[in-house]
């Protein structure tokens, strides 16, 4: 009994935290300077250089979603569903948390390694007394980028989805290419896009905003970068499917 | 005027600093020695306000570092750290002009490239580390890297954590050198933790001696080699028997 009341106290102490950092973070959104150099960096880094993740992990899962459909509509002869389900699939679904977890993977895991070696190296503290806040210098531009960047790769990973369960469906299943896309096309609605898209943002900003915060309260030591690491990327990816369970809920429940 | 009084750290039930009361005058040398692990880089960062002390009274002339306009505070110091703390993702030249990239001291690039190029050359580097990356230096490079980042704005305030630890005696020469000409040249205040004792009689106006979390003992220089103190006799001959204990 005990334990839980103090575990309760813990959690809800990490909470608090995790909302006064959440909030300074975003506080330097209107408080000059921002370093467009290091925006610009993050973006890159965040954005650019994920895409080929982004594209593999889409197109396989758009071609295995198209076989699993059709395997599956075949029992009841509702074969024909392939396009339209692969698209509401990918979009509503699909598209961002399996972007939303690679991004966790890849973006989350090296912001927390790269930030924790900065504190334990004394290079957050050498930050300091430069006169430059760490929040603004590494922990804006993270979030902004991943932000930003992320509904992007989320409409990639979409399209490229999409296209995986096209190449499958026209190659392996003989759909005919037109039907397929006019299905596609007239099956979808903004409002899927719109979730897809809002999602991505959603689960942008959790994978940097944790792997920022995992960094920065990092313990001393190669074991404390390990443990900052290995944390974030846990905490992101559960963050993640819980908000994607949310936003669902808000998108889709009626 | 920087000014100590009262001031205590813990780190969970490791009781690091006791009671530090110090003074330090405008423009003079100050060089702390003492054992490893005795709390002297802990003591500059509390100074700096990078680590908050449990208790106690910090003043730069006058002002609270807990206190007041942060930035404007921190303009006034250069600070090497003892593991140089340089970034590794930027060049050497915009470690060293990093303040003078950005904020209130900001300068034309081109400019503030000079300025490094030349900070870098009193340090005995070349132009030619400019452009590489810090983890492509030895340790004594970063080193001279960090220092050459600490004084390139010219600060009023300059903390050195190990100047010399880790260079060849030419180097540690130039590197002492360096530290006197800011202190008597610009008037500069300095706090300067070493283990080397010839750097000590180089750089020092006072001495301070932190043991067991107090100042165990502070004098000129000139004090320093007449005291009687056991404390400091064992330390500035590097005997192994006295009263600072070693574990053997
Ligand atoms: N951030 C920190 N968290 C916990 N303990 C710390 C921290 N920083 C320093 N300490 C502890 O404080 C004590 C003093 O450390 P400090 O780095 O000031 O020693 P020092 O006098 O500079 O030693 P050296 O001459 O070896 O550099 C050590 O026991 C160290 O473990
Ligand atoms: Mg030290």
């Amino acid at each position: 009994m005990r334990a839980i009341g103090r575990a309760t106290l813990a959690l809800l102490a990490v909470i608090g935290q995790l909302a006064i950092f959440t909030g300074q973070t975003l506080s330097h959104l209107v408080r000059p300077p921002l370093y467009p150099r290091e925006i610009g960096a993050a973006l890159f880094q965040i954005g650019w250089s994920s895409l080929p993740v982004v594209g593999l992990t889409a197109l396989f899962t758009g071609g295995a979603l198209a076989l699993q459909i059709y395997a599956g509509g075949a029992r009841f002869s509702a074969e024909a569903v392939v396009p339209q389900i692969v698209a509401i699939g990918m979009v509503r679904e699909l598209g961002p948390v399996l972007v939303g977890l690679m991004i966790a993977a890849r973006v989350t895991s090296s912001i927390a390694a790269e930030i924790a070696t900065m504190k334990v190296t004394e290079q957050i503290d050498a930050l300091v007394t430069l006169s430059t806040d760490p929040m603004k210098y590494l922990t804006l531009p993270r979030v902004l980028a991943a932000t930003l960047a992320m509904p992007v790769l989320v409409g990639v990973g979409d399209l490229i989805g999409i296209l995986g369960g096209y190449l499958v469906g026209t190659g392996r299943l003989g759909f005919n290419p037109t039907t397929y896309i006019r299905n596609t096309m007239d099956f979808l609605e903004f409002h899927d896009v719109l979730s897809s898209l809002v999602k991505g943002a959603v689960f942008g900003f959790i994978a940097a905003l944790i792997g920022c915060w995992y960094g920065m309260t990092s313990g001393r030591g190669a074991m404390g970068v390990g443990r900052a690491t290995k944390g974030a990327v846990v905490a992101a990816a559960v963050l993640i499917l819980a908000a994607n369970f949310l936003l669902t809920e808000a998108f889709f429940s009626t | 005027m920087i000014e100590l009084t009262g001031v205590e750290k813990s780190f969970g039930d490791n009781h690091v600093l006791r009671g530090i009361d110090l003074t330090v005058e405008r423009g003079t040398s100050l060089v702390v020695i003492g054992g490893s692990g005795t709390g002297k880089s802990v003591l500059l960062k509390c100074i700096l306000g990078l680590i908050p002390p449990d208790r106690g009274v910090i003043t730069v002339d006058g002002q609270d570092v807990a206190t007041g306009d942060r930035d404007a505070f921190l303009a006034r110091f250069g600070m090497l750290f003892q593991g140089s703390a340089l970034f590794d993702s930027l060049p050497v030249w915009q470690n060293v002009a990093f303040r003078l990239l950005r904020g209130a001291l900001r300068r034309p690039r081109g400019e503030a490239r000079e300025i490094a190029i030349e900070k870098l050359r009193r340090v005995g580097l070349g132009a030619e580390v400019a452009d590489r990356l810090p983890g492509e230096l030895s340790g004594g490079m970063q080193k001279r890297v960090g220092l050459a980042r600490a004084i390139a704005a010219d600060p009023p305030i300059i903390f050195f954590d190990e100047p010399t630890a880790g260079l060849d005696p030419i180097l540690a020469r130039v590197i002492n050198d360096l530290i006197r000409e800011i202190v008597v040249d610009m008037k500069a205040t300095a706090i300067t933790i070493t283990h080397d004792m010839g750097s000590v009689r180089a750089i020092a106006d006072r001495v301070a001696m932190l043991h067991g979390g107090r100042l165990r003992w502070t004098g000129t220089r000139a004090e320093m080699d007449d005291t009687a103190d056991p404390y400091v006799t064992q330390f500035i001959h590097g005997s192994a028997t006295g009263p600072i204990e070693t574990l053997r």
